[in-house]
């Protein structure tokens, strides 16, 4: 399997002593480019924790991780390999959040494009590459718009966009069906599929919404910190 | 590059335009008040050279006529003119007291002067100057009198044939010019009362009513009702001649004390308008104080509105530098709204003032200054709180 993020042993242990509580414990997890993969789990079960290790925000206490087939963290190796998480964040991995948080005083267009521009690209370069994804996820029409004009499912489509900007290996979706009706959730969900099969980004959703748990073919269950992964439905909603 | 500041600016700009104004007001009063000690001084400065003197003669070991009381023989000019270097020397009195105008007393402060002499008024803004002995007078437009009205000064009326202006006292009180015989008079004018009462106290006094000697008690009586004092003698020097020098002869051969004209802006600025000064100094403090708490506090509030947007910005791997330069863009705009009001703000009310509002733009450009370093420095609590956001809060529980 080409790698697009593979995680090997991952610990993370928040305080220490009696009051340590061991968040993740020894997970692991292999998405390839351009696949979507589920992790669910009940709350407290260490799907935020994961999601932060992986989005470089919060440090392992153990492990190792690949991003696109280049070590991003290894604790037996002097744990990060750049000193630049920020750049890393910027440029290899993109986020989706619960709701869509644009950037309330920026229109569609340069909400995308705010990456590409924060990533050196110029201005044109990036609004261009804006609007190629905002016609890709089909919100091209409201590219001047304010964020605060736009329904909620144009909303997280505009997210979706500013998560794949910069073309990262890997996009981190956190809940991103939870404030949308069934309809729109399963929308959501196949332009995430469309979307990693047409940039070959792999792609990690965070869910607990039953409604879209069954599109995934495969899911990875976390419970107490520890993933079990599994075989998903795959239901086809094309 | 986008200017976060300036999207955020023009995204809530109702606000932010709001919010500066309301800050500009601030500004304007600070503005305004810098400006009423500017007006002080200037004022202090026309009231001299309006005065058309070079020396300024006054009571020994006094610092009259405007700081102190100063009381002088009115012919002591006389001494004055025959020292070398003095072309011209007049008495002038100055007495601040209540003029009746129609049925309201306006607080003046009344300068008795004689016409062609140094103390007259420097210019007319309409009417003529005085041409009879008695009972006309020259108002500074501040007093609000117009041509040909009648004033009530003690017990006597005085038609106003001239206006003139920036002719007020240091306190600032308009001035009204009249000839001087009427100022000494009026300076210790009885009421009829007063009168009857020292003349039966005087007929009273055998040593002053002796009936051997016939006429004492008219000259005694007469001499009781006639002053002969004066606050000052204006000098004015001669082409060739220092004031400083004719000063000094003045002091060693008149016995009296002589002020050159740099030496009484120092009395009039340096001690008289001093409390004032720091009067208005500590209100500049607190104003200067309170605007940058309003900044500070407007620009906090306005930043942690937007605590979920810098941690996402900051998760996307937008630099610190970004976001602290967007907090402090705005402060500095904040600024900029605000001092653009207050200048135009200050402007359309200073002539309102009942005194004069000096607006310099030296001060205007150090008032720019100091608040723009203010709006940067009441940005950094607000920074600090940004710098403080941690991107992970954008991430889910």
């Amino acid at each position: 399997m080409d790698e697009g993020i593979r995680i090997e042993g991952l610990s993370k242990r928040y305080g220490a002593g009696d009051t340590a509580v061991d968040a993740l414990k020894e997970v692991n997890m292999s998405i390839a480019p351009g696949e979507v993969v589920g992790l669910v789990g009940p709350s407290g079960s260490g799907k935020t924790t994961l999601l932060k290790c992986l989005g470089a925000v919060i440090e392992p206490t153990r492990g190792r991780m690949t991003l696109g087939g280049e070590v991003i963290y290894d604790s037996d190796d002097g744990g990060w390999k750049t000193k630049d998480l920020r750049a890393l964040r910027r440029d290899r991995i993109g986020f989706i959040f619960q709701a869509p948080y644009l950037i309330p005083f920026l229109d569609v267009t340069d909400n995308v494009a705010l990456l590409p521009m924060l990533a050196g690209r110029t201005n044109g370069a990036s609004r261009a590459r804006a609007l190629e994804l905002l016609q890709a996820l089909d919100v091209a029409h409201r590219a001047k718009a304010q964020p605060s004009e736009l329904s909620g499912g144009e909303q997280q489509r505009v997210s979706i966009a500013r998560a794949l900007a910069n073309q990262p290996p890997v996009i981190l979706a956190d809940e991103p069906t939870a404030p949308l009706d069934s309809d729109r959730a399963l929308a959501v969900v196949r332009i995430l599929n469309q979307m990693a099969s047409q940039y070959q980004t792999a792609i990690i959703v965070v869910t607990h919404d039953e409604k879209i748990i069954p599109t995934f073919k495969r899911i990875y269950h976390i419970r107490d910190g520890r993933t079990v992964e599994e075989a998903g439905e795959g239901r086809d909603i094309s | 590059m986008i200017s976060l500041a300036g999207r955020d600016i023009l995204h809530s700009w109702g606000k932010f335009v709001l919010t500066g104004m309301g800050l500009g007001l601030l500004i304007g009063a600070t503005l305004t008040m810098a400006g009423v000690y500017r007006g002080m001084v200037d004022d202090a400065k026309v009231l001299l050279t309006n005065s058309g003197a070079d020396i300024w003669v006054v009571q020994k070991d006094t610092q009259g006529p405007y700081a102190e009381a100063s009381s002088i023989r009115d012919d002591a000019y006389r001494g004055v003119l025959g020292l070398p270097g003095v072309a011209q020397a007049a008495s002038v009195t100055y007495l601040t007291m209540q003029v009746r105008h129609g049925d309201t007393d306006e607080r003046t402060m009344v300068v008795g002067f004689e016409p062609g002499q140094p103390g007259e008024p420097a210019y007319l803004l309409a009417g003529r100057r005085l041409s009879r002995g008695h009972y006309e007078a020259i108002a500074d437009v501040k007093t609000g009198f117009r041509l040909g009205e009648r004033i009530r000064i003690r017990r006597h009326d005085y038609e106003v044939v001239g206006l003139t202006r920036r002719m007020v006292s240091s306190g600032g009180d308009p001035m009204v010019f009249i000839p001087l015989k009427d100022a000494q008079e009026a300076q210790f004018l009885k009421d009829n009362d007063a009168i009857i009462s020292d003349r039966a106290r005087t007929a009273g006094n055998p040593g002053l009513n002796r009936p051997g000697v016939p006429g004492l008690l008219d000259a005694v009586n007469a001499a009781q009702t006639i002053n002969h004092s004066v606050n000052a003698v204006l000098v004015k020097v001669g082409a060739g001649d220092t004031a400083e020098t004719v000063a000094q002869d003045i002091r060693r051969w008149k016995h009296l004390q002589a002020y050159t004209r740099a030496q009484m802006e120092e009395i009039l600025i340096a001690k008289l308008i001093a409390t004032s000064a720091k009067q208005i100094g500590m209100f500049l403090v607190i104003l200067t104080i309170v605007s940058a708490a309003i900044v500070a506090f407007i620009i906090y509030t306005m930043t942690l509105g937007k605590i979920r947007e810098i941690a996402v910005l900051k998760l996307i791997g937008t630099r610190n530098r970004s976001i602290a330069g967007m907090i402090l863009q705005q402060a500095m705009g904040l600024g900029l709204i605000g001092f653009v009001v207050g200048k135009i703000s200050a402007t359309i009310w200073a002539p309102a003032f009942p005194k004069y509002v000096l607006l310099e733009t030296a001060d205007a450009m150090r008032a720019f200054a100091i608040v723009m370093v203010v709006c940067a420095l009441a940005s950094t609590l607000a920074i600090r709180a940004a710098l403080k956001v941690d991107p992970a809060t954008a991430i889910g529980g």
